[in-house]
C-alpha cells in the first residue's frame, strides 16, 4: 500500500531521522521525500509503501506519536486520494 | 510524488473546511410491504440493518485511512407512504419508530425518506403519511421527512400546498428545532443525499451509495488568490474547483460502495452554508466584488 507521510510545524533537528526510524521500525520503505514551506509551516512529504501485512492504523499511530514527540503534526494518508483529486 | 499536488489537497482539508458532508446509503423498502404495519415496520428496520450494518465503520475507516473527513453518516428510503399495502390503519409512525432504531443500532445520524410525492394528486396513504408527519417527527430523533408537492411537469398541487403549511406550523409549533427535519420540495430527485430531503426514488436499484461534498471554503480560497483575474479565469477557476471537489466526493463513494458491496450512484456537490466560518457562499460572492451579503433569516446549524 502506497501512503504519503505529511510532517507540519516548526523546523528542529532530526525529524527526517525520527520519522525515518519510525518507519523503519515497521518495515516501511520511504521512496521518495520532499520538502517546502507551506503556509508558513515547516512542510515534509514522504511517499512510503507499506508491506502487505501492515495494519494501517499501527502505522499511522507510530509515526502520530512521533509527531507529538517532536513536536509536530504527522499524518498519513492513502495516495490514492492525491490521484483522484488531480488525475483523470 | 508531486508536493504541490499533496500540499492542495492537504490545504483543501486542514484550511478550507473541504469534507465529505455524508455518505448516504440508499435502500429500497419496497419488498418490505406486509400485510400489515405491525410486520412491515419489522421488516423495514431488518431489511436496513441487514443492509446498513458497515456503513458507520467502512465511512470511518475510510476517513482514517485516507485522512478526509466524512461528517455523516446517513441512510435513505423509499417514501414510506408508498409502504402501506393493503393495511388501510395508515399506522405510519410504526415504521418512522421502526426507521429510528436502526439509524441508533447503527450509529447513523439521520434517516430519509418519511416521505409522499404528491406533486399530481394525494392518494389515501399520502394524505395520511402527511397528517402523521408531527407524530412521527415527534415521536423520533433521526428520522427525517419531505413531500414534493409541485414539479416543473406538473405543476403545483395546491391542495398539498395547504395540507403543508398546516403540517409545518404542527410540526414546528411544540418544538421548532422539528422542523429542521422536514422539507417541502418542488422537483425533489430520487437520488439526493443530503437531509432533511432525502428519498430513494423508485426507479433506483435496491441499494446503493451517494456522497455529498461540500466545498464552499475552496472556492473562496480559489478566487481570492485571483482577485483581478478577468471573468473567463474566475469562471475556470470555480470549475476546475468545483470539479476538484467532486472528484474527491466520487473518489470516496466508489471505496465506500466497494468495500460495501453495493454499487456506486451519485455525488452531489453542495454549495449550502455551514455555520462554520470559511464555509459559506456569502463569503465567495463577497469575494467575487459584492460589498455584503445580508443573511436575513438567523443562521442555524443546517442538517445539510
Amino acid at each position: 500500500m502506497d501512503v504519503v507521510v505529511t510532517v507540519m510545524g516548526q523546523d528542529r533537528v532530526g525529524i527526517v531521522a525520527a520519522v525515518a526510524q519510525t518507519l523503519a521500525d515497521h518495515n516501511v520503505n520511504i521512496v521518495d521525500m520532499t520538502q517546502t514551506i507551506l503556509h508558513g509551516s515547516f512542510t515534509m512529504m514522504m511517499g512510503a509503501t507499506l508491506p502487505a501485512d501492515a495494519d494501517f492504523a499501527t502505522v499511522k499511530q507510530a509515526v502520530q506519536a512521533t509527531g507529538e514527540q517532536l513536536g509536530m503534526t504527522i499524518q498519513m494518508q492513502r495516495h490514492e486520494i492525491f490521484d483522484a483529486m488531480h488525475e483523470l | 510524488m508531486d508536493s504541490k499536488q499533496i500540499s492542495e489537497t492537504i490545504a483543501m482539508i486542514r484550511e478550507e473546511n473541504l469534507d465529505i458532508r455524508t455518505i448516504t446509503m440508499g435502500i429500497s423498502l419496497l419488498d418490505c410491504i406486509r400485510g400489515d404495519f405491525d410486520t412491515t415496520a419489522q421488516a423495514v428496520y431488518d431489511k436496513i440493518v441487514a443492509k446498513a450494518q458497515h456503513l458507520v465503520p467502512v465511512a470511518d475507516q475510510i476517513e482514517e485511512e485516507y485522512g478526509l473527513p466524512i461528517v455523516n453518516k446517513r441512510v435513505a428510503v423509499t417514501p414510506v407512504a408508498l409502504l402501506a399495502g393493503g393495511d388501510t390503519s395508515y399506522d405510519f409512525v410504526k415504521i418512522a419508530q421502526a426507521m429510528d432504531r436502526a439509524a441508533k443500532d447503527l450509529d447513523i445520524d439521520l434517516i430519509g425518506g418519511y416521505s409522499a410525492l404528491v406533486q399530481n394528486g394525494m392518494t389515501p396513504a399520502d394524505e395520511a403519511l402527511i397528517d402523521s408527519i408531527p407524530a412521527a417527527l415527534q415521536q423520533t430523533e433521526r428520522v427525517c421527512s419531505s413531500v414534493n408537492i409541485g414539479s416543473t411537469k406538473s405543476g403545483m398541487n395546491m391542495d398539498a400546498v395547504k395540507l403543508m403549511g398546516e403540517i409545518v406550523q404542527q410540526v414546528a409549533t411544540p418544538k421548532p428545532q422539528d422542523a429542521m427535519k422536514l422539507v417541502v420540495f418542488c422537483n425533489a430527485v430520487e437520488d439526493n443525499p443530503f437531509m432533511a430531503g432525502a428519498f430513494w426514488g423508485v426507479s433506483e436499484g435496491d441499494v446503493a451509495i451517494n456522497t455529498g461534498v461540500s466545498g464552499p471554503g475552496v472556492v473562496q480560497r480559489a478566487i481570492a488568490a485571483i482577485p483581478d483575474a478577468p471573468f473567463e479565469q474566475l469562471c475556470e477557476t470555480v470549475k476546475q474547483t468545483a470539479f476538484k471537489v467532486s472528484r474527491m466526493g466520487q473518489f470516496v463513494g466508489k471505496v465506500a460502495a466497494e468495500r460495501l458491496h453495493v454499487p456506486f450512484n451519485i455525488v452531489d456537490l453542495s454549495l449550502a452554508p455551514t455555520p462554520a466560518q470559511g464555509d459559506s457562499v456569502a463569503e465567495i460572492l463577497e469575494t467575487m466584488g459584492l460589498s455584503h451579503v445580508v443573511v436575513t433569516a438567523p443562521r442555524r446549524p443546517s442538517p445539510c
